[in-house]
């Protein structure tokens, strides 16, 4: 190495003496601070308005530094926590991995760095309040797409290729391979937002979690604790969990319906009698009716058995299972899942009594003095009707018949329904969507091709029916005639000619309720042999004699209960499922729940005092 | 002459670090050196275990204050892997510029780290200044000064913001311009060459009976051992540098080599920016959020050229979501720790702290 020795060499840097010096002033340090570089990550900037509470933030700060606290000013909303992110800056480190996993974007950071204190309990604040007490205004670090910690999307489904699969009955979406499975339950924070929203409050970050370890029984276990009937709702709950995940506000929310699938589809048999049976006590308690052997009424039966009551369970058709089996296509709802789901009902003790229509082979009252309580879910059997010119020709159609037609054809058990070359269908929920690709089936196999015509008020973009369906449909071949209005049937030699419809201005009003406009000059004729009308589904109350009526309230045909479920008037009756909230699987299954745990107070209350 | 001890460092200037050595003194000669570590007290091997991998990624870098980027580096290195990921090669090429950044960063540190013990605070004053323009151009590429938290497992954790190569290549020309003033005020200042030649030897033996590896074992015995040579990582078998080897170790030498590195490094920040590839920046090493990340079963050794020499992380993951176990081989471990208490009895008082800088001794390193 060089060894060159100068004595004058070290003096040449006097020459800076005469140079700008390159450091700061003290004053300047504090008055005014060097600018940030633009992605600077100083004090917290935190959108209230955009954060909904998930706590990733909180869950992944490797110093522990934020606190979510709850805010009192925060009015309670669907889809968030009324906790915001509380930042302590004391701990802190800055590292920003909180910007990183926000999962609104909500959460950045400032270009401020300077915040003078001698009080250390100041340096414990809401992010935006230090920043502003910092004077600063400018977005420092931010997240980009590849500093993203959250996946945002989802694991693939595996599923039929529309061409194959609107010429058969086989279900549509095969459920994840355990790799698909784990690494969707990987995309889970466990926010817990979705629990909330969930009618059932069902455990779903604690069974993706048991999904995510492989630990099927523990989620099994979970799965039973709110919901007795996880088979059908792995494969056509509405979930609402999954509207609101919190995932969902940048990515693909989370697929809680179908990892609930998987825990159902590959639990082992042995696995599912050793978890199911625990709870079920001996029957000792009382004697429970419950009417309807849908969602609602198989809940019930479920929870009121585990508890100790001695249950028959009451149903109109040949099997039980109500929309699931009546309603539901089999692409969606196959009936094996269906069956697994019925069969525990049967192992755990609860009395079937099918064919049996309350109110026609048996009565109300003959089922009170039977029974110390009766619980009633027989939801909405018979469809909406539609007044139209000429809508009763008797090749106008309705869903719940056509459906129920359909599911008993493919189980063997009747003819298959006569559906013409040309059909039109109107309605654009789910309901809707089930005739329509039903049909399509049925055309395919029937004619080689299919034509089937979606006729609904509302346009394509707010139909209520959900957005698989709505893609699956086009896939298959479905037309649209979504902003339409039905006006008339055509009829010509005494055969249904087409549908005369009017161009649909707007669904609902200010107050966002039902009244539609039409714009009555722009008239089209939608051509078809067939109408099937699928616009709602209505109850059938003839099991309530006028004593009954005298004292139980009926409200827009909706059956007023308390929040137990226990019906005003009659303490005996309990009602549940969408006799009393509208049509809607998972709030029926908790309703279910909720009433048999109102039964069993009611019970337990009326031995008291006896 | 009755024996003094003397406490040298936690708060001594001329320490490096959160340690003290307990100097057991006679007249100004260092009879006996006790190494007493503990100050630093945030037990990082242990604490790694009780973060996820991605929420390591705040604490890694304080093991080497003045090298965070090392740390970054290989416990990124170590996940990929364990995980078996491939990082896309524009990655490979910004991690050189950062970590040769970062290298020059740390030498100029142990240079000006010289000034306290020989009085020559110009140097200090000097190296600081450029030190605060290299760490101005990190705040822009990741946000931050001294810990980057950049280099993520997977590849680097943002794109390189606009301009930014321009900044970078501007600045070293600049300060390569410069660097002959470097040379003139410290290499061949007389007071300095007075301190620092034929003192504090690390002879050839010691090198091979502790373990030194980095610029004390390159200045002794005379071979290019350097981890990017012989086993090279990211892209650094691609690019056309030198290492400096020598075979007298005496203070003087070792701290001139670090000069010819920094002039080493911008060789390879300026291959690096040429050679760089467009692309994506990084890829998941697991599937799903941070939170959740899981690796596969496995364990690995992985290590890189630090500025001080060898520096490794031994990786355990049991399959879950958390480090089983992380062994941190500190670079200057070997002549920190056992060298201190062999080696430094015999200077004199005022060269101790030359000794524990010229030896390159990062102090959180053997604390961890």
């Amino acid at each position: 190495m060089d060894k060159k020795k100068n004595l004058f060499s070290p003096i040449k840097a006097w020459k800076y003496a005469f140079k700008k010096p390159v450091s700061f002033s003290m004053e300047d340090i504090i008055d005014r601070p060097r600018e940030s570089e633009n992605n600077a990550r100083g004090f917290h900037i935190n959108d209230h308005t955009k954060c909904i509470g998930c706590g990733a933030c909180s869950e992944i700060c490797p110093t522990e530094a934020i606190v979510m606290v709850k805010r009192a000013d925060l009015e309670p909303k669907d889809g968030e926590h009324p906790e915001r992110p509380t930042i302590d800056y004391g701990r802190c480190c800055f590292c920003a991995l909180c910007v990183d996993i926000c999962t609104t974007g909500s959460m950045k950071m400032s270009k401020a760095y300077v915040f003078n204190t001698t009080n250390p309990d100041t340096l414990y604040k809401m992010p935006e309040e230090i920043f502003a007490a910092s004077g600063g205004t400018i977005t420092g670090y931010e997240k980009t797409p590849e500093s993203d910690l959250l996946d945002l999307v989802r694991a693939e489904m595996p599923s039929e290729a529309s061409e194959k699969a609107k010429e058969s009955f086989i279900e549509l979406l095969k459920g994840y391979s355990m790799a698909q499975a784990k690494a969707e339950a990987a995309r889970c924070i466990g926010c817990e937002i979705c629990v909330k929203t969930c009618p059932a409050n069902m455990h779903i970050p604690e069974y993706i979690d048991a999904v995510g370890q492989g630990d099927m029984a523990e989620g099994l276990a979970l799965l039973y604790k709110t919901n007795p009937l996880p088979g059908v709702c792995g494969s056509i709950c509405t979930h609402k969990c999954e509207t609101v995940c919190a995932i969902g506000q940048r990515g693909e929310p989370i697929a809680i319906r179908w990892l609930k699938r998987y825990i159902v589809d590959n639990a082992p048999e042995s696995m599912y009698e050793e978890v199911l049976m625990a709870p079920v006590s001996a029957p000792g308690k009382g004697r429970v009716a419950v009417v309807g052997g849908g969602a609602a009424g198989m809940s019930a039966s479920y929870y009121l058995r585990t508890m100790g009551y001695a249950v028959d369970l009451y149903e109109a058709k040949p099997l039980m299972g109500g929309v699931a089996r009546y309603g539901v296509p089999q692409y969606r709802m196959p009936e094996e899942r269906l069956n697994k789901d019925v069969d525990l009902l049967k192992k755990i003790g609860v009395g079937f009594h099918v064919n049996t229509k309350v109110g026609k082979d048996i009565t109300l009252d003959a089922l009170h003095e039977q029974y110390d309580a009766v619980f009633l879910a027989s939801g909405l059997p018979q469809s909406r009707s539609l007044k139209l010119e000429n809508g009763d020709h008797p090749d106008v159609l309705y869903a719940m018949p056509f459906l129920a037609a359909a599911r008993d054809y493919l189980r063997g058990q009747g003819e298959m329904p006569d559906v013409a070359a040309k059909v039109i269908v109107i309605g654009g929920g789910n309901v809707a969507f089930d005739v329509a690709r039903t049909i399509l089936r049925f055309q395919q196999e029937k004619y080689g091709h299919n034509q089937v015509s979606l006729v609904s008020l509302e346009t394509k973009d707010i139909l209520p029916a959900d957005k698989e369906e709505i893609e699956e449909g086009e896939a298959e071949g479905l037309r649209y005639f979504c902003g339409f209005g039905p006006q008339g049937i055509e009829l010509s030699e005494g055969k249904i000619a087409g549908l005369h419809t009017v161009k649909c201005l707007s669904v609902f009003d200010e107050n966002r309720s039902f009244c539609p406009v039409f714009d009555k000059d722009q008239k089209d004729l939608i051509e078809g042999s067939q109408v099937y009308v699928a616009i709602g589904q209505m109850n059938d109350h003839a099991y309530f004699t006028p004593e009954h009526l005298d004292k139980a309230v009926l409200k827009g045909g909706k059956v007023q209960t308390d929040s137990w479920g226990q019906v005003q008037g009659m303490p005996w009756l309990f009602a549940g499922g969408d006799i009393v909230h509208g049509p809607d699987m998972i709030h029926g299954i908790a309703d279910g729940h909720q009433a048999a745990r109102g039964i069993d107070l009611y019970l337990q209350s009326l031995s008291q005092t006896s | 002459m009755s024996e003094v001890k003397l406490f040298f460092g936690p708060q001594h200037p001329g320490m490096h670090g959160n340690a003290s050595v307990h100097l057991y003194v006679e007249g100004d000669l260092v009879k006996k050196a006790r190494l007493v570590p503990g100050m630093l007290h945030r037990g990082f091997e242990k604490s790694m275990e009780n973060h996820t991998w991605m929420g390591n990624l705040a604490l890694i870098p304080r093991v080497c204050v003045a090298e965070p980027d090392i740390n970054e580096m290989v416990f990124a290195q170590g996940l990929e892997t364990i995980a078996e990921v491939e990082i896309p090669e524009r990655a490979h090429y910004i991690r050189m510029v950062i970590m040769e950044m970062t290298r020059i960063l740390a030498h100029m540190m142990s240079l000006g780290a010289l000034a306290s013990p020989t009085g020559l605070y110009t140097a200090n004053q000097w190296m600081q200044a450029d030190r605060n323009n290299i760490q101005d151009l990190f705040e822009a590429i990741t946000g931050h000064r001294i810990y980057h938290m950049y280099i993520v497992p997977g590849g680097v954790r943002k794109e390189l913001p606009q301009g930014i190569e321009t900044r970078i290549l501007d600045f070293f020309t600049e300060f390569e311009r410069r660097m002959p003033e470097y040379h003139a005020l410290i290499f061949e200042n007389p007071t300095i060459q007075a301190r620092l030649k034929d003192n504090i030897m690390l002879p050839e033996f010691v090198v091979w009976e502790l373990g030194v590896t980095g610029i004390g074992m390159r200045s002794a015995v005379g071979k290019p051992y350097d981890v990017r040579k012989v086993t090279p990582y990211a892209r650094y078998d691609k690019v056309d540098f030198e290492v400096p080897v020598a075979t007298y170790s005496d203070a003087y030498t070792r701290s001139v080599m670090k000069y010819y590195e920094i002039k080493e490094s911008i060789r390879i920040i300026r291959q690096a920016f040429d050679m760089m590839p467009q692309g994506k920046v990084n890829v998941k090493i697991a599937p799903g959020n941070a939170l959740k990340w899981t690796l596969p079963k496995g364990q690995t050794y992985s290590a890189v050229e630090s500025a001080r020499g060898e520096f490794g992380y031994y990786i355990v993951s049991d399959g879950k979501t958390q480090p089983y176990r992380i062994a941190v081989r500190g670079a200057s471990f070997p002549q920190g720790f056992l060298g201190v208490e062999r080696y430094m009895p015999g200077v004199r008082l005022d060269d101790a702290p030359l000794w524990y800088d010229t030896m390159g001794i990062c102090t959180p390193e053997i604390d961890r």
